[in-house]
């Protein structure tokens, strides 16, 4: 583990918005070139979607893992950034690319709709949480307050899980995986940590 | 079963219609169109989607829930030999071969628009025969009032059917008045290819003016009955899917609106139209519905 931590700390973070931005610029040439297949608006607003869940899920594992001896924290703010900006895109893409900005039907959309609704709350509570993700905000805000807003992360991610179990016809294997690796590292946060082992004489 | 299966797929659809539209189009320029490639009066105008995005683009839920699935498993479904059992109240029940079934109707091409409940669209040219005259030909006895109809269940070569919450077989059904109506087919093929397996091979219904689920696909059993039949979406969610399921811009699938729609083909920037009552087959449809409250039916 010593090891990995190691490597990490060499690891600049600049690196990881890198990697992260790898599929956008998959997906964006994917639909440009034909490589989404039939329905590129469909799969490119899935995926940017989808992408947007698995960074702000690996965010949400930062924590646990260092619990487990795995010091990822440097990277959280990226990853967090990441999920909001894949979210945003994948908003983005539903206003213009999918509903072509009738906005009669987007607004009917956000009041009616429960799964568009629950979405949309998710990306609600993620743009506070992206204003104030900069060292200038947390120093402004201080610790307490800036910790305190940034619990909304959880709701946050909770609605954009529930949010893509809800889209389907059917419940789909690969929704309820993200819904269960979302509740499974909320509730890791529920055990009470692990006070140092007493010293023994 | 002693009978064996010698006819072709090139006997039983007219060779006319192997000529692709798009080339009939282009030869019309040097002469004048023949009667037999005239434009079936049932046909629309607008453009088909080409066979790469009808046959790569659907729901078929016994190979997977994906819309690529069932171009990427249906390809191991056993569609020869094949028969249909035809039952209930009809003059003449039993099991009919896929030849006996085709015999006596005339296969014809129909360009008809396709809508999704999903609220994405395509315009697809089915080759088929009209429904009635395979009901004509059995024989519907008085008293039936509706047409239930079942998919093959086959686990082991869809693999959509093993395991999962689905209660398969896929079942699906129409009042008498809808499926007796001339644009209600059986079809058996689409461009100049009988029917690729991931559409619904050999034969599937397809009722132009209702929400793609209702034609099911891969037809084995046709039963006349007095009942209107169970039909797998209803059963699974009957708030969101009704028996009728008549595309309706007036009435929202609960979960998102079906004023408008995606059709497909139109790449990254395509966007939307508007749906049309019955598809915008009202003028032939609507009819038979007068009188219903077709938000209570739908």
């Amino acid at each position: 583990m010593d090891r990995v931590n190691r490597a990490l700390r060499r690891l600049p973070v600049w690196a990881v918005y890198l990697m992260g931005a790898v599929p956008a610029v998959l997906l964006l040439t994917g639909a440009l070139t034909g490589g989404l297949g039939v329905d590129p608006v469909k799969g490119l607003e899935k995926e940017l979607g989808e992408w947007g869940l698995r960074f702000l899920i690996a965010s949400l594992a930062v924590t646990p893992l260092m619990r487990a001896g795995l010091r990822l924290i440097r990277f959280r703010r990226a990853l967090g950034l990441l999920g909001f900006w894949y979210v945003l895109a994948h908003f983005t893409v539903w206003i213009t690319l999918d509903m072509g900005l009738i906005w009669s039907q987007i607004a009917g959309d956000l009041v009616k709709r429960p799964y568009i609704i629950v979405g949309f709350a998710a990306l609600l509570m993620l743009i506070p949480l992206a204003l104030t993700s900069s060292d200038y905000a947390l120093r402004r805000l201080g610790g307490q307050a800036w910790r305190n807003l940034h619990r909304l992360a959880y709701p946050a991610i909770l609605a954009g899980a529930v949010h893509f179990v809800m889209i389907g016809k059917v419940w789909t294997a690969d929704s309820l995986i993200y819904l269960g690796l979302v509740l499974a590292l909320l509730a890791l946060r529920l055990v009470p940590r692990r006070r140092p082992a007493p010293l023994r004489a | 079963m002693g009978w064996k299966n010698v006819l072709k797929w090139s006997e039983v659809t007219p060779q006319a219609l192997f000529l692709n539209r798009r080339q009939i189009i282009a030869g019309a320029g040097a002469l004048v169109a023949t009667p037999a490639l005239a434009r079936n009066e049932w046909s629309v105008e607008e453009t088909p989607n080409s066979f790469e995005e009808i046959t790569s683009y659907n729901n078929f839920y016994e190979f997977g829930y994906g819309k690529e699935d069932p171009a990427a498993y249906a390809g191991a479904l056993t569609t020869d030999p094949w028969s249909v059992e035809i039952g209930g109240m009809v003059d003449k029940p039993g099991s009919y071969d896929l030849a006996d079934v085709l015999k006596g109707q005339t296969i014809e091409e129909r360009i008809y628009r396709f809508r999704c409940v999903e609220a994405w669209s395509m315009v697809v040219p089915w080759h088929g025969f009209e429904l009635s005259g395979l009901l004509n030909r059995v024989g519907v006895q008085p008293g039936a009032k509706f047409v239930a109809f079942e998919t093959l269940l086959r686990p082991e070569e869809m693999p959509g059917q093993q395991g999962g919450s689905f209660p398969w077989p896929y079942v699906e059904g129409l009042r008498l008045d809808e499926a007796m109506h001339p644009l209600t087919i059986l079809a058996t093929g689409l461009y100049d290819q009988p029917m690729p397996k991931q559409n619904g091979a050999p034969l599937r219904l397809v009722v132009p003016w209702k929400y793609g689920f209702k034609s099911i696909k891969s037809i084995v059993k046709i039963t006349l009955t007095d009942k209107m039949p169970p039909t797998t979406w209803n059963i699974l969610q009957s708030n969101e899917y009704g028996f009728y399921a008549n595309v309706n811009p007036q009435v929202d699938h609960p979960r998102w609106s079906q004023a408008t729609e995606r059709p497909i083909g139109g790449g990254l920037f395509g966007g939307r139209k508007d749906t049309l009552m019955f598809n915008g087959y009202g003028d032939h449809v609507a009819s038979l519905y007068a009188g219903q409250d077709l938000a209570v039916d739908y």
